[in-house]
């Protein structure tokens, strides 16, 4: 009766993919190559900011609150630039996901590259799939744990590598490199190393595809911006069904050696929200009572066998797809040797369904992304980019930030003068150490006096990469408009000593009237 | 009951639950969830038996690690002050009128006597400073009592007229009231208003009255007398204000500002630190001698 019963909680089924050549399979390991590439060795790349600055050419300094990408230096009042990078970002995800789908999940997110990276090493050493099913069913051997303990320590160094890699963002990657050897390095070094170790070992080697389904909210997010003219990986079920395999049929799947007992798993079926799945229903007509005349699908299962989610796309969209496409590359090499064209399984999106079954020519996937929607998402992404463009450009060399003091607002002094305090602030955003002049311009005919506190000449110097808080007086004298007016305009002009470039900051002077 | 049945339209197993012969689908957990959830209740049993986690009547059960919000606060407070223990030395034996030529430790005690001076001094004299009436503004360049740094961590250290401090500063005015009628009062008050606009003190209606009442202390020429804390009549500060009611009440009932003396309850570096804080407001004196600004 035990097996009977319902089980409420499933066990991990694990899933071989088999491997598979093809069109988007290229395209995938180029995006893995460069997207790796990226990743490990960003932090080597030198870049000469003279004596004073990193040669790091992209580091997160969070001890000293600075952002460095090759000719660009981020301070945290300009985190504007971060803020606009992230509302890119999001526009970005509309526009790609409005456009194809979870192109995202399927080719560029760390868990599908790491877990097709991960694959590759078990495929090396424990061999393709009918392989690797064998193995995980054989008894514990020594040949077994041999492969399974090798398969555990490449994937071990590769989790290292990329713990290792991501603290070299942070830090100078060549003294930290040194010091992660000598054991010289801090702790927090070693934990972040052990931790990004762990989670990409696990993740990687043994959940797989299961952070996907159960773990991660894109797919659930991602569902709701997708429209019926999104690109997707989709099987044409008007074409391939009734599926079957009369004895011809049988004979070339045979010939192909890809079929085999179903041992992976399968991932439950969730379908998409809003989506109406049509292709679930289909299957329930027994295959004898079908009088129609025999689809495309050999029911080779081709494409099951190469998915890393060990589902079905037969089954119609669903949640576990990540639309990695190697289903397309599996469907079209059967199609080939069946002497049927490609595209049983391709990117198709929701809208061709009615119109190809009715015998329409298909829509070229290229004017699916091309569409009004997709255009004004890519209108708006640009846009916020070319404004954090111009904002970068017209940032400025030298800046100053004045702050009248408000407690109080002015000071009678002995002789009846009337006095503002001002916290101004000087950023020096160079290399080496500057000289700023400080100079007031006042309304005609008004009369005050500056003064620096430290500072009698009126020169403050700010070193390297620094920002230098000053308080500066201005006096008006007894009796005079600007002391008893209730208040004046100030300019502050600063002047770069070394460049001799000039900014001002306006600002008010409060009179005893006020 | 739990016979696997499968549900005919979605091809999904059922619970076997009914409702109104509505069913339930079985969609499983993946089962890892179930012992993730087995991990967390055993974090939290373990998170009791060592930290704090019942509340009781009046105070939580106490863990087996003894661990509590405020240890840690006390102990980060102790060694911050551990910390600064080098440089309160450095700022009690140093020359205070030669603060200024040593830069980190003027640094030091700015920072250290602004969060005194918020903490202790800023509920008469204010957050900025700027006094009350009958509470002098520190950010001018009118002193009572003297404004080099010197003279100000004396007034912080003992106070001004208190009981608590034998060296507290001291001094009084008189109230006139019982000494001179109304219409003298009146007369002096306008000669004392007149006094910043360059009127002669000992000349004029109220000459006579401020040469025999008011001379010995705020002098001849009416600029004040430090040790005495009398202040200077003839600048454009004035402590209780200079309306006609203002300067009448003054001369009349003699104003008796009072300042408690902190150097029993401050550090002597706090008392310091204040002094310097105080000093760069913008008012402070530097001596005559050091001509170097």
């Amino acid at each position: 009766m035990t097996d009977q019963s319902t089980a409420l909680y499933a066990a991990r089924v694990p899933i071989f993919p088999r491997r598979v050549s093809g069109h988007y399979r290229r395209l995938k390991w180029g995006i893995l190559i460069v997207t790796l590439a990226i990743y490990y060795l960003t932090p080597w790349i030198r870049w000469d900011r003279g004596p004073n600055l990193p040669d790091q050419a992209v580091l997160v300094d969070l001890a000293n609150r600075r952002f460095y990408f090759f000719w660009i230096e981020i301070w945290p009042h300009e985190f504007y630039f971060v803020a606009g990078l992230l509302i890119m970002a999001g526009l970005g995800l509309f526009l790609f996901t409005a456009a194809l789908g979870r192109v995202w999940c399927g080719y560029a997110c760390p868990q599908t590259v790491w877990t097709d990276l991960f694959l590759v090493v078990e495929r090396w050493v424990q061999g393709d799939r009918n392989a690797r099913m064998r193995l995980h069913q054989s008894a514990w051997s020594l040949r077994k744990w041999r492969l399974k303990l090798t398969t555990w320590a490449i994937w071990l160094l590769i989790a290292v590598a990329t713990g290792g890699a991501w603290v070299f963002y942070f830090t100078d990657a060549p003294t930290l490199a040194r010091d992660l050897v000598t054991f010289d390095a801090p702790r927090v070094a070693y934990l972040t190393i052990a931790l990004l170790t762990a989670t990409t070992f696990v993740f990687g080697g043994f959940m797989r595809e299961q952070v996907c389904i159960y773990m991660c909210p894109w797919p659930r997010i991602q569902a709701a911006m997708m429209d019926e003219g999104t690109l997707t990986v989709a099987y044409r079920d008007w074409r391939g069904e009734p599926r079957g395999k009369g004895l011809k049929r049988r004979e070339a799947a045979e010939s192909l050696r890809i079929t085999g007992p179903q041992v992976g798993g399968r991932a439950p079926l969730i379908p998409m929200p809003g989506v109406a799945n049509t292709t679930t229903a289909k299957r329930q007509i027994p295959e004898g009572e079908d009088t129609r005349p025999p689809g495309d699908c050999i029911d080779c299962n081709a494409c099951v066998n190469v998915c890393p989610m060990g589902i079905d796309i037969r089954d119609g969209q669903q949640m576990a797809c990540i639309t990695c496409a190697l289903c397309i590359d599996a469907c079209d090499q059967v199609m080939e040797k069946t002497g049927r064209p490609r595209g049983l399984i391709d990117y198709v999106a929701l809208s061709d369904a009615p119109r190809e079954a009715a015998g329409g020519e298909p829509i070229p996937a290229w004017r699916h992304a091309v569409r009004p929607r997709n255009i004004a998402y890519f209108a708006i992404w640009s846009a916020v980019g070319l404004a954090l463009l111009f904002a970068l450009f017209i940032r400025p060399d030298i800046e100053m930030t004045v702050a009248p003091i408000r407690n109080p607002t002015f000071v009678t002094l002995a002789d009846g003068s009337v006095r503002n305090a001002y916290d101004v602030r000087l950023l020096n955003k160079h290399g080496d150490d500057r000289a700023f002049l400080l100079a007031p311009s006042l309304e005609t005919d008004a009369q005050a006096e500056m003064e620096i506190e430290g500072h009698p000449g009126h020169v403050v110097p700010v070193p390297a990469d620094t920002q230098s808080r000053v308080r500066v007086y201005l006096t008006a004298e007894p009796g005079t408009d600007m002391a008893t007016e209730a208040a004046s305009r100030v300019r502050f002009w600063v002047q770069d000593m070394t460049s001799g470039e000039r900014a001002h900051v306006d600002t008010t002077f409060n009179g005893s009237e006020n | 009951m739990t016979k696997r049945r499968i549900d005919p339209v979605t091809g999904t197993e059922t619970t076997g639950h009914q409702w109104d012969g509505i069913e339930e689908l079985n969609n499983p957990l993946p089962r890892w969830w179930l012992w993730t959830f087995y991990a967390t209740i055993l974090f939290s049993v373990i998170y009791v038996i060592l930290y704090p986690a019942w509340p009781l009547a009046s105070r939580a059960t106490e863990g087996v690690l003894g661990w509590t919000a405020r240890n840690d606060v006390a102990r980060e407070i102790a060694e911050v002050d551990a910390s600064q223990a080098q440089m309160r030395e450095a700022l009690v034996t140093t020359d205070l009128s030669a603060l200024d030529r040593n830069e980190p430790l003027l640094a030091f005690a700015t920072n250290a006597g602004a969060a005194v001076f918020r903490t202790h001094c800023s509920q008469c004299h204010g957050s900025g400073a700027a006094g009350a009436p009958g509470y002098p503004n520190l950010l001018d360049d009118e002193w009572l009592w003297g404004g080099m740094i010197e003279d100000i961590a004396y007034t912080v250290r003992h106070g001004i007229r208190n009981e608590a401090d034998p060296e507290a500063r001291w001094s009084q005015m008189p109230g006139f009231g019982d000494m001179l009628s109304r219409d003298e009062i009146a007369t002096l008050v306008a000669h004392v208003q007149a006094l910043p606009g360059g009127q002669d003190p000992l000349a004029g209606p109220g000459g006579a009255l401020f040469e025999s009442n008011c001379a010995a202390c705020h002098g001849a020429d009416a600029r004040g007398e430090r040790t005495m804390g009398a202040p200077n009549l003839t600048d454009a500060i004035w402590l209780y204000g200079n309306s006609d009611e203002q300067l009448t009440d003054v001369i009349a009932n003699g104003p008796f500002g009072v300042m408690p003396p902190w150097g029993g309850r401050l550090r002597e570096a706090e008392v310091r630190a204040v002094a310097a804080y105080v000093h760069g407001l913008g008012g402070g004196e530097a001596p005559v001698a050091d001509g170097t600004e």
